[in-house]
């Protein structure tokens, strides 16, 4: 149920998101002088900011790239966490004890903050918000899935393949990797709309997306500075941000409801 | 209980310096400096601001000035306020922060734990959807769009509340950024509450309370409050994060002039020694709250060993 509801938000959100702007006439940029702050009507399906752009097309496009952020951290975060916690979990012993250290460290180091100092100092470029985020989101995925990996190589398959004299290399990506693709796929799901917030949180505080790009954080950002005059600006993509966060929550939780019945009582 | 301290106090040390250090290589490899978005000055003029701020030493001979002066615990002056150090900046800042942060998270416990105990007595009943579909709610929904909306509802289009700013700390202008913060740590707690409980509920020695005629009340808050703490417990620690860096937002939202503010501010003008006496008092912060979480884990499960990271 949780799961339907969630998917049919997303997919029907992320076809309108890549369709959608294609649908009105209207130019993300153009300024229209004789339309300043128009509440949605027929011309302006989502009303004009304040200076005169349509919002449709802007939230839309903002969706675009809010969304394509999310894909490309998370992957990033996959990609950096799964290895990271395969390779400590299966190797054990001291190595495991020294990377566990070093995940220790960085959970300690104010990230969001460095995250902030990396994007004022060195321009807001759209390769270093990947880089930012994907680089401090990997952490949790790291965890669980080096604690996966700890239950998973003391099952038979894995002795009997070791018994075997298979490659280290072999047996984590062809046994183990495979076993582990439940909890990648819910933690994947529960790492996007973390990813997301953490872009718009960025782009709102005016450090992430810069104009003449934009992102939903940074027409939420743009809605807040015009609260009393236009505040459709703020609702409409305060309400896709937060419909797609909660979609993706929800997808999270169902996923994990059905994969890991065992969890199902504990969340 | 005393090892574990020690063993905190000499974690933190090198953590505290690596913070350091990072921030440290972040600022001064970044491009642009403290004072060059202010006019034109004449070269002495200029080498003269350099030479007071220490600017026109070798990086290295600054860095260790720089260690040496926060181990006598002096952050340095602010480059930006020029008549104000950084310790007296954030001696202003911190209570603000730090008072929004306590009132979150005691509001977040206080409404948190008694709907998660409501929802998981009406468990799979509609009590109990509600509260888990509101809790979806709440995390989901960014406290950038909560507070503003919060702003729209009770200041603007029904003027009970102050719009923002702070007012020597009065308690009309606490309550919407607190609900603000709070919010999503309520939607957490709440759902770890229902679930530890839920696990509890279930467990031998409670049927064996229900057997002996204990009320469902004091076997609620009796028995199984303790061990369904544990969770919500271990939460704290990320939840200390999430409200440093929520705080930000929300001081931003409602004009607050708390650390957040500084450090934002701080990061655009180049204020060296600000935004490295903020990141600093972060990382101590996160680093007390997680040694605090500890402790009160290790005080309500005695069993869980010292040598728990």
């Amino acid at each position: 149920m949780k799961i339907k509801i969630a998917l049919t938000w997303l997919i029907i959100m992320g076809i309108w998101v890549i369709i959608g702007p294609w649908l009105s006439s209207q130019q993300p940029e153009f300024i229209h002088w004789d339309a300043m702050a128009q509440a949605p009507n027929s011309q302006f399906w989502f009303g004009t900011d304040v200076m005169g752009r349509d919002l449709y097309v802007r939230t839309l496009l903002g969706g675009r790239l809010s969304l394509l952020v999310a894909l490309v951290a998370t992957c990033m975060s996959l990609l950096i966490g799964v290895s990271y916690g395969l390779v400590s979990g299966y190797l054990g012993g001291r190595i495991d004890r020294l990377m566990m250290r070093f995940l220790d460290v960085l959970y300690a180091l104010p990230f969001l903050f460095l995250v902030i100092l990396l994007l004022v100092f060195f321009g807001q470029h759209m390769i270093l918000l990947f880089v930012a985020i994907g680089g401090y989101i990997w952490l949790d995925t790291a965890r669980i899935v080096r604690g996966q990996t700890l239950v998973l190589k003391k099952q038979a398959y894995v002795e009997a393949a070791q018994a075997m004299g298979q490659s280290t290399g072999r047996i984590l990506t062809m046994h183990l990797l495979p076993n582990l693709r439940g909890v990648v796929i819910i933690y994947a799901t529960l790492t996007i709309p973390q990813v997301i917030l953490i872009e718009s949180f960025i782009s709102f505080l005016g450090l992430g997306v810069q104009e003449p790009n934009t992102s939903w954080g940074t027409l939420v950002s743009e809605g807040v500075d015009n609260l009393q005059t236009a505040p459709w600006s703020l609702w409409i993509p305060g309400a896709f941000l937060s419909l797609t966060l909660m979609a993706f929550n929800l997808l999270g939780d169902g996923l994990r409801d059905y994969w890991d019945p065992h969890q199902l009582r504990s969340r | 209980m005393i090892r574990l301290l020690w063993q905190r106090l000499l974690w933190a040390i090198p953590v505290l310096w690596l913070v350091l250090t990072i921030t440290f290589v972040l600022l001064r490899v970044a491009p642009g400096g403290p004072f060059d978005s202010e006019r034109q000055l004449t070269a002495e003029a200029a080498a003269q601001i350099a030479a007071k701020y220490q600017l026109d030493q070798p990086v290295i001979t600054q860095y260790g000035h720089y260690l040496g002066q926060v181990l006598r615990g002096d952050l340095g002056p602010s480059f930006q306020y020029p008549d104000q150090t950084v310790n007296e900046l954030i001696a202003y800042g911190l209570p603000i922060s730090a008072t929004l942060g306590i009132w979150a998270l005691l509001s977040a416990l206080l409404v948190g734990l008694p709907l998660g105990a409501l929802a998981a007595k009406r468990a799979d009943k509609p009590t109990d959807l509600l509260i888990g579909l509101s809790a979806v709610f709440g995390i989901s929904v960014p406290n950038f769009v909560i507070g503003p909306v919060l702003i729209l509802a009770l200041a603007v289009y029904w003027p009970l509340l102050p719009v923002g700013g702070w007012n020597g700390g009065q308690a009309t202008h606490l309550v919407l950024p607190v609900m603000t913060l709070a919010l999503p740590f309520i939607a957490y707690i709440t759902r770890l509450f229902r679930g530890a409980l839920l696990e509890e509920l279930q467990k031998p020695y409670i049927t064996t309370a229900r057997a002996k005629g204990c009320s469902e009340l004091r076997i609620l808050w009796g028995h199984a409050f303790k061990p369904s703490m544990l969770p919500v417990v271990s939460f704290l620690g990320p939840a200390s994060v999430g409200l440093i860096t929520g705080s930000v937002v929300v001081e931003q939202i409602f004009g607050l002039p708390g650390m957040g503010r500084y450090f934002v501010q701080g990061a655009l003008n180049r204020d060296y020694t600000l935004v490295l006496g903020v990141v600093l008092v972060v990382a101590l912060l996160m680093l007390i709250m997680n040694t605090v979480a500890d402790l009160l884990y290790r005080l309500l499960d005695p069993r869980a060993g010292d040598d728990k990271p």
